[in-house]
């Protein structure tokens, strides 16, 4: 990775426009905006057309002879097959209102950046070949030819889109940039132009079920380590099962948070949770991914890996399915796995066997999220809390893109955060709930060689940070996205230094309070309690809980 | 070049009318024929353009939510923003078509040194909104020259648009409304960098057409005080299917009839299908109910997959030696 641009040099620059007109602008590649090429082997894993030798800072991208015919064949046939990328083509008015609001553009000021604009880049090629006005007037009707260098503009800004969809909340119309990067990023795999960063996990998501490439034994190796530091915190020994075929529930999380910090503390929140309650669950090492980097490559690959997850819920005989915290994968779960491989008639209509509320809003689907599982369990007052645990965070918390703009999950997890500390701070309006603002590393970009491109993209989230950072005191950003969890780290150590990044799950498995556990003095991090009793100050409380008849009454007075 | 052409093509239109009855006397032309045909081609591209979007199918239930899901009950849902029923679809169409919901949401990102900042942005709401409800009733009030007799409640419009009283013939509010709104959308075009950035020939075109179409109407009416005994037996014998060729009413009633005219033919294939888009947008149009009611994609096609038992058959030995269960024993 290169050496990164100080804030200060990153920052200059003005949410303007360039000086010539955008079509007359050339694309420049700049390093550290973009990802490396897919390579073809890579790419041959699953079967991906016209795979083939390039470097995207290649003058040639050594294209196959009749690539222009593929691109344009393929546009005629996604006009046709989705309703979202002909009318989105056609319809815009060029008002102006989606231009200041994509993240990018606010943190670099590139004009291309504008979600309008990003826009025009393919429907200035369409406008030129499918329609009637294009054809005759090219440019006066904002037409242009298809041709290499517009090609390579297509790929330098289709990966430089999140697929956020705040425009979209913004747009009079509702259009949605993320359905024309996604369209953009279709045609560019019909001729092998992927970038390695999702064609990887891709590859490896179809082979071994996770996209990091864990082997069976090596996530089992990987959960037998937080078990033991599980231990060592509560004193109690856990070991979760793993494709145990008659559970009740299959339980998938982003394969992030089995082997990476932050997220492998938000892992052990899960299963304390879940250790707590005595939930009948099971993992599986083959449905071990809930993310799906295929969804940033095409509708047919994301189909092909989300397969996993009803095929293995299906083979183990379980009766509903769990989903951990994560942005696309919830995004996929609410808006396209029934669709893609339902039904899934061999599941039942989710209830918790907690609590016994029955989750209709996933009648269907038979899949819950699991901030709806544990938001419905505290409201019931289910578990024992104790949110002083997390006395030495003030929290804020950021909305995933996903699971604000393309499901809704607003309340469930502010729900669980008002439960498990103390210490809560909303961000600026503009900026959570439906118009959150990105991490700036969704939708396969989060690379390192594109590390300026995420620092630019974060930026707007970041500063929303320091406002309540220096306000508040806020020094933990909560969220319920794997790539959050991934990204947010180094994007905080540049822009907000000192904030920490937890999952919502791991605030609450600190702030759980376990029958017999010990006297809790590290967090899930292993780290220090601050302003802990002395264990001989805390010794009669401990006594006055052991007295207590079992936890189920126990819990109904917190 | 964006400006200039548009507004030249406009004045070429209005000059080729005003030439065409005034010295050539092409009153059947202007006042039968082309009304006809633009009529006509306004309505069959209108259908076509509906029909196109129409049958490209519909995949994936992707709305965009903006506000809480139905979830648990105690939690309440937002049911305009991020309906879960076909109720609410409809009020959240109602909210988007007649209200501009989602543009009166808009805000203004500034970055001020190494901040951001946000600001409060609703001029461009207002003046869209004040533009359409205007073109909508002024709409509304000439169908007085089509309708014999005139119902109640178009009469009613006219009486309210016309309610201040003031000049003679009495002024419309609408008139103002829609110039001052066109103007300023105009003006916002040009002045916002991003906008004036973004703009192409064909978002000048509908803003020059509609104005012309406007200030002829206008000049016809307040500056030329044109019979409008004339004038409805023109429109009336066009509405009949019965025309007449109508000698001697003032070239400017051709003027205002032909930019109409190449209004609705133009319409069509313009971004100002956005009227018809609107309707049929995915991100807007759908409920949030994916995970309760299935849906379905009518070119769903089987796909490879990598199987458990291929799964199993590549890691047995090692998901053995660390106790996890197989299918194959």
């Amino acid at each position: 990775m290169a050496k990164l641009p100080n804030k200060k040099d990153l920052l200059n620059f003005e949410l303007g426009v360039g000086e010539k007109p955008w079509m007359d602008t050339p694309t420049e590649f700049k390093d550290g905006m973009y990802c490396h090429g897919a390579k073809p082997k890579t790419l041959e894993i699953v079967g991906m057309p016209n795979t083939h030798d390039w470097s995207s800072s290649d003058e040639d991208w050594n294209l196959p002879e009749n690539w222009k015919e593929i691109i344009l064949d393929g546009m005629a046939d996604r006009v046709k097959k989705y309703r979202s990328f002909r009318l989105f083509m056609d319809v815009c008015v060029r008002c102006g209102a989606c231009a200041d609001k994509c993240h990018f553009y606010m943190g670099s000021g590139d004009p291309k950046n504008m979600p309008v604009l990003r826009a025009e880049l393919l429907r200035s090629v369409y406008r030129r070949y499918f329609t009637t006005s294009g054809k005759l007037f090219g440019k006066l009707a904002g037409a242009r030819d298809l041709t290499e260098d517009v090609l390579k503009e297509w790929w330098y800004y289709f990966f430089q889109c999140t697929e956020c969809r705040r425009c979209s909340a913004f747009c009079p119309y509702g259009i949605d940039q993320a359905e024309i990067t996604i369209m953009g990023r279709e045609l560019l795999n019909l001729i092998g132009l992927n970038t390695e960063w999702i064609a990887g996990p891709v590859a490896n998501c179809y082979m071994k079920g996770n996209h990091v490439g864990l082997e069976p034994q090596t996530i089992m190796g990987n959960v037998e380590f937080l078990m033991e530091d599980l231990e060592t915190i509560t004193g109690k020994h856990i070991e979760p099962s793993f494709n145990r075929k008659g559970a009740e529930i299959l339980f998938v999380v982003p394969s992030g948070d089995l082997y990476a910090e932050p997220g492998t503390f938000t892992f052990m929140g899960y299963i304390l949770l879940f250790e707590q309650l005595g939930l009948d669950y099971t993992l599986s090492t083959y449905a071990s991914e809930g993310g799906n980097f295929g969804f940033f490559t095409s509708n047919e690959m994301a189909k092909r890996l989300n397969a996993k997850m009803y095929a293995e819920a299906e083979r183990l005989g379980v009766k509903w399915i769990l989903g951990g915290e994560c942005g696309h994968m919830w995004r996929l779960v609410n808006q396209y796995m029934d669709t893609w491989n339902g039904p899934a008639d061999f599941l039942e209509q989710p209830v918790s066997p907690i609590t016994g509320t029955v989750f209709e809003n996933a009648a269907s689907t038979k899949m819950v999220h699991i901030t709806e599982f544990t938001a419905d369990l505290l409201y019931h007052n289910k578990v024992k809390l104790d949110p002083s645990r997390n006395d030495h965070l003030v929290v804020t918390y950021h909305d995933s893109c996903n699971t604000s703009r393309a499901m809704g999950l607003l309340e469930e997890p502010r729900f669980i955060l008002s439960k498990v500390c103390n210490n809560f701070h909303e961000m600026p309006d503009e900026t959570i709930r439906e118009k959150t603002l990105c991490c700036g590393s969704g939708a396969g970009l989060n690379a390192g060689e594109n590390m300026e491109l995420r620092l630019r993209g974060g930026y707007p989230r970041a500063d929303a940070v320091r406002s309540v950072k220096e306000r508040f005191g806020v020094n933990t950003l909560a969220n319920i996205c794997a790539l959050d969890r991934a990204s947010f780290p180094a994007l905080m150590d540049y822009w907000v230094p000192g904030t920490r990044v937890m999952g919502v799950h791991e605030l609450v498995g600190n702030a759980l309070v376990l029958d017999g556990e010990c006297e809790r003095t590290l967090d899930l991090r292993l780290e220090e309690l601050p302003n802990r009793k002395k264990p001989a100050e805390a010794a009669p409380d401990a006594a006055e809980g052991a007295g207590e008849p079992a936890a189920g009454e126990g819990g109904s007075h917190v | 070049m964006k400006i200039g052409i548009p507004l030249l093509i406009v004045v070429l239109l209005a000059a080729f009318a005003w030439v065409g009855t005034a010295y050539l006397q092409w009153y059947t032309l202007f006042g039968i024929i082309i009304p006809y045909a633009a009529f006509t081609l306004f309505v069959m591209g209108f259908v076509i353009r509906l029909i196109k979007w129409g049958t490209s199918a519909v995949p994936f239930r992707i709305p965009t939510t903006c506000g809480q899901q139905k979830s648990l009950p105690w939690i309440k849902q937002n049911k305009l923003e991020n309906p879960s029923s076909f109720g609410g679809v409809v009020g959240r169409m109602l909210l988007e078509v007649l209200c501009f919901r989602s543009l009166f949401r808009n805000a203004k990102t500034d970055k001020v040194d190494d901040k951001l900042a946000f600001g409060s942005a609703k001029w461009l709401w207002l003046g869209a909104l004040v533009f359409h409800w205007s073109m909508l009733i002024i709409v509304f009030r000439h169908l007085r020259l089509f309708l014999e007799p005139v119902p109640a409640f178009i009469q009613g419009i006219e009486g309210l648009d016309s309610i201040l009283q003031v000049g003679l013939p009495l002024l419309y509010i609408t008139d103002v409304l829609i110039v001052g709104a066109l103007t300023f959308l105009f003006i916002r075009r040009v002045v916002i960098p991003q906008v004036r950035y973004i703009s192409l020939p064909a978002d000048f075109m509908p803003l020059f057409l509609l104005l012309g179409v406007a200030i002829s109407g206008i000049v016809m009416r307040y500056g030329f005080r044109i019979d409008i005994v004339d004038v409805k037996e023109l429109t009336m014998g066009l509405a009949t299917l019965n025309p007449v060729a109508p000698e001697g009413i003032a070239p400017i009633l051709f003027v205002h009839l032909f930019l109409v005219s190449a209004l609705l033919v133009y319409f069509p294939w313009s971004k100002l299908m956005h009227a018809g888009g609107i309707i049929l947008s995915p991100t807007r149009n759908l409920a949030n109910n994916n995970r309760a009611k299935r849906h379905v994609n009518p070119w769903n096609y089987p796909v490879d997959v990598h199987t458990y038992a291929e799964y199993e058959a590549e890691f047995g030995e090692k998901m053995k030696k660390v106790g996890l269960p197989l299918d194959a024993e």
